[in-house]
């Protein structure tokens, strides 16, 4: 933001072509441009809302917390997958700039992508502690260092926005691939020192569309908007998964353990 | 009802030919050029088992233009492949710690290419040492 206070009230204008879906009236994606003028300050977010109150009131996309936190405005921007409400409109000038629903998921209308995929996988890992060693109420808090804490801390800065799925072509390729998003939840309670699931997570990181499917593009990781990292949550199951695959073969020869 | 409900977009089957994937298509492919130099390598072990004619056949085609060309490409392949496969490794690692802290990804990099680049130098002066 320009600290001269002049400079950043002064109004200029940019077209923002927005890809545009009404199942009603639309048999396939349109692009419809509009003019808008904006200040230094403003994000493509608030541009968006300056399009719904001004110019084009049927215009569809999700946000809540104007804040990069609640996750519900990610949308392409650019060509890239981007939180509207931390992008802004002065970096696009002159434009015109195109928006369009993030990438590899289906539309619902505009930029309002179909979520429930993505739900599922979160629902899929087991998304809670589930206690290693259970402790009654009187026997206290399960206590972590800090240093158990760091392993996995960061995985659970994530916010659920997707941008990672729309940076990922293996889930464009095959929307059924678990996915950056699910993994780095799996990884936050894998990595937890509390939890005792891990055996069950691991069946889905062995499993088909599970980690395996990744082919470490790495470029979910550079547009986290949170620097959660989830080509790392994915990639150290590669690990994991062929460590756990080698230690079962060595229980099979000797007889013993899982098959 | 006009459009289906929700609408997919055709995925699109050439993106690894573009920003920002070309350049994840261009590390994938130095592995090409360390799997060509192995090719090489194996043909001169071949060349070596099967007499001198041929052997000396191998050494001949070693030190041909075409042969030089080929291996100045194998040499930029290999040294983007070391570059790029230590940026990844850390990715790839459960997350380190040393004395109660975890190792940032990058100076596990930094550490995996000074060993590259140590080893490098070591084999270049040993092989200057043998010599004949």
């Amino acid at each position: 933001m320009s600290s001269d206070p002049a400079q950043g009230a002064a109004l200029r204008e940019i077209v923002i072509e927005v890809l545009r879906y009404r199942s009603e009236t639309d048999a396939h994606p349109v692009t419809q441009a509009y003019r808008v003028p904006f200040t230094d300050d403003m994000s493509v977010l608030q541009g968006l809302q300056y399009i719904k109150d001004h110019l084009d009131g049927t215009l569809s996309f999700r946000w809540s917390c104007r804040m990069a936190i609640c996750g519900s405005c990610g949308m392409m921007i650019g060509t890239e997958p981007k939180l509207a409400c931390m992008t802004f409109l002065r970096d696009y000038y002159p434009g015109p700039l195109a928006i369009e629903a993030l990438a590899h998921f289906p539309i619902e209308r505009d930029l309002v992508v179909s979520v429930s995929g993505f739900i599922k996988k979160i629902e899929s890992i087991y998304p809670y502690l589930i206690p290693k060693t259970p402790r009654r109420l009187d026997q206290g808090e399960y206590s972590q260092t800090p240093l158990q804490l760091a392993r996995f801390e960061t995985f659970s800065d994530c916010i659920n926005c997707m941008l990672c799925y729309a940076a990922c072509p293996q889930f464009g390729e095959n929307p059924d691939f678990i996915g950056p998003g699910a993994m780095v939840l799996l990884q936050r309670y894998n990595g937890d020192s509390r939890d005792g699931a891990q055996a069950r997570r691991m069946e889905l990181v062995h499993a088909d569309n599970g980690a395996w499917s990744c082919t470490a593009v790495g470029y979910c990781s550079e547009v986290c908007p949170k620097q959660v990292d989830p080509a790392n949550a994915v990639n150290q199951n590669k690990t994991k998964s062929a460590v756990d695959f080698f230690l079962h073969l060595g229980q099979a020869r000797r007889g013993g353990g899982a098959p | 009802m006009i459009g289906p409900r929700p609408y997919l977009r055709p995925a699109a089957t050439s993106w690894w030919m573009h920003s920002p994937y070309l350049a994840y298509t261009l590390r994938e492919l130095t592995g090409v050029a360390v799997a060509g130099y192995a090719i090489v390598l194996l043909a001169g072990l071949i060349s070596l088992a099967s007499g001198k004619s041929v052997y000396d056949a191998w050494l001949d085609f070693l030190r041909s233009p075409w042969s030089l060309a080929l291996h100045l490409l194998f040499l930029i392949g290999m040294i983007a492949h070391v570059w790029t496969w230590f940026q990844i490794m850390p990715k790839t690692m459960p997350r380190l710690a040393f004395r109660g802290r975890i190792v940032p990804q990058n100076r596990i990099a930094v550490a995996g290419l000074a060993v590259a680049t140590a080893a490098f130098v070591i084999i270049v002066l040993a092989a200057e040492w043998v010599q004949p």
